[in-house]
């Protein structure tokens, strides 16, 4: 990691595992490995993961319900589909698309939809 | 400074000018595929390319496209390799190249004597259009003659933060010295329509680019799966739209000039967006069966270089243009360094801005435009691949660049 005192280096990306991308998000990406246990700090508050979390996966920045729409880059990016508390993981297990279902290898047709 | 950029081009007749001086040899249906391949492979040249269409009905948007392939100005001459039978008007083909200016030659196997003579006859004729497109005058080539295609693949929760943004600024910049950049993959928009038609220049075009999504959201609804890979969901995308504002921000902030369709070659400099969901109803399965169509039709809009963004790690190049590798993930570039043309990821751990990586990107276009291979193309990748569709013609109100020209 470079310093601090770099000038030019994003400092969230040099202070925290997880980035906010725009003020509206409710949730935040992480951008360095968590691992459970960790500290994480989410709007100066100190919550501990209980996961290991992967770069590029999503936490929840607020608790969040079902039917929540999800903001990310200040954009709607599909709806809630389970609670979560503050610094959880949210993806596939709770969360959904608003336009076509996602799917995995293992997952490949239950949510097929027709229009 | 970016008036200044100039680099040596290879003048055509059509007053294009390409950046690679590459021969194709095209098998014009899967039958003639093998003995292609194995022109191209004694051939043992870099710039000799294996293109082709396996298909033997007929397909306008295949021969449009073989068309604009065989005449891209990266492209210095062109072998045909057909079985006999197959429905592509190979003569046609033949004709439409040579009245481009450039050196072509036609191989039927049927009447050649089959494999071993027809790869004989070919590995001469090869031998002939080399030395033909060596004689092409080379001449100073500018930005605002350049025209750049960008396309995400493997992406994961970080595209959108750092490559897909990097890019952004490096269109911005390209945009700014009056290339065309070229975005693509409707698919991959769904949920972004609306704010990218605010981008566009007439209210007409907007309306146009929303039209496009919606078919696109249609076409993926029926084939029952969204342009979503597994692998997205591994790096952390969970849902299509999320996906899709990653993308959208490859296309960085220029006003949108024009909504094209592949083999249409943007009018003047300026961002342009690429529909490649076919129209009418859904016919011949998915749209892009994987990233290299997509690629091929950037360049059958007249793409001297790709940009590729990837998250989870592609590995891919292309026949007839490079593709410059942007890798968004930090843990991803030190996996396949080898496979990467520029970090991106060191954006995430604060040793980068946009900004930097943005004006690297941009380097990498003009030493790759000025004959520096990019690394995808050192390793010898040259993917290709063409499949059916079915293309209308764009509107009237989709290129209003043109009508103010």
């Amino acid at each position: 990691m470079t310093q601090t005192a770099d000038p030019v280096a994003p400092q969230h990306a040099v202070l925290s595992p997880v980035i906010l991308l725009h003020p509206d998000d409710n949730i935040l990406v992480c951008v360095k490995q968590i691992h459970s246990g960790d500290a994480l700090s989410i709007d100066g508050e100190i919550i501990t993961s209980q996961i290991d979390i992967a770069v590029g996966h999503k936490i929840a920045r607020i608790a969040l319900n079902t039917g929540d729409k999800v903001y990310r880059y200040g954009a709607p990016i599909g709806s809630m589909t389970d609670a979560v508390a503050k610094g959880e993981h949210v993806h596939m297990h709770n969360m959904k698309s608003d336009y076509i279902p996602s799917h995995t290898r293992s997952r490949q047709n239950k949510d097929r939809s027709e229009s | 400074m970016n008036d200044a950029v100039s680099f040596s081009g290879w003048q055509r007749a059509d007053g294009r000018k390409g950046i690679r001086n590459v021969i194709v040899v095209a098998y014009l249906v899967e039958c003639a595929h093998h003995v292609t391949r194995r022109i191209v492979n004694l051939a043992d040249d870099m710039d000799v390319h294996l293109i082709g269409f396996p298909g033997c009905y007929p397909n306008q948007y295949a021969y449009e496209m073989m068309r604009a392939v065989c005449t891209h100005p990266n492209v210095g001459g062109a072998l045909l390799v057909s079985l006999g039978c197959e429905s592509m008007n190979r003569e046609k083909l033949l004709t439409e190249i040579r009245a481009s200016g450039r050196p072509a030659e036609l191989l039927v196997i049927q009447e050649a004597g089959g494999t071993k003579s027809t790869i004989e006859l070919g590995l001469a004729a090869v031998k002939r259009l080399q030395s033909e497109a060596a004689k092409v005058a080379r001449v100073p080539m500018y930005l605002n003659e350049l025209i750049v295609g960008t396309i995400c693949g493997g992406s994961d929760g970080t595209s959108g933060i750092s490559a897909n943004p990097a890019v952004g600024r490096c269109f911005d910049a390209l945009v700014a010295a009056d290339a065309i950049c070229i975005f693509e993959e409707t698919g991959e928009l769904i949920g972004c329509e609306t704010i990218m038609a605010d981008r566009a220049i007439t209210p007409e075009l907007g309306a146009e680019i929303e039209a496009c999504v919606a078919k696109a959201e249609h076409y993926y609804r029926v084939m029952g799966f969204g342009s979503f890979a597994p692998g997205n969901a591994d790096g952390g995308l969970t849902t299509l739209e999320e996906k899709s504002m990653g993308a959208y921000s490859k296309s960085g902030s220029s006003p949108i000039s024009g909504l094209i369709k592949p083999g249409d070659i943007p009018p003047a400099g300026g961002l342009y967006l690429l529909d490649v969901v076919p129209d009418g109803e859904p016919r011949f399965g998915f749209p892009n069966i994987s990233d290299n169509a997509e690629i091929i039709e950037l360049i059958a809009c007249g793409s001297h270089v790709i940009l590729f963004t990837t998250g989870r790690g592609s590995v891919v190049g292309s026949a007839v243009s490079p593709v410059i590798k942007i890798c968004a993930n930090p843990e991803t570039y030190r996996r396949l360094a080898g496979d990467m043309d520029v970090n991106a990821g060191r954006i995430l751990e604060g040793e980068a801005t946009l900004d930097q990586v943005g004006e690297e990107i941009l380097q990498h276009v003009i030493d790759v435009a000025s004959g520096e291979r990019s690394v995808s193309e050192e390793l010898g990748h040259q993917e290709f691949i063409l499949t059916y569709k079915a293309f209308e013609p764009i509107g009237p109100s989709c290129l209003p660049v043109r009508q103010i020209q």
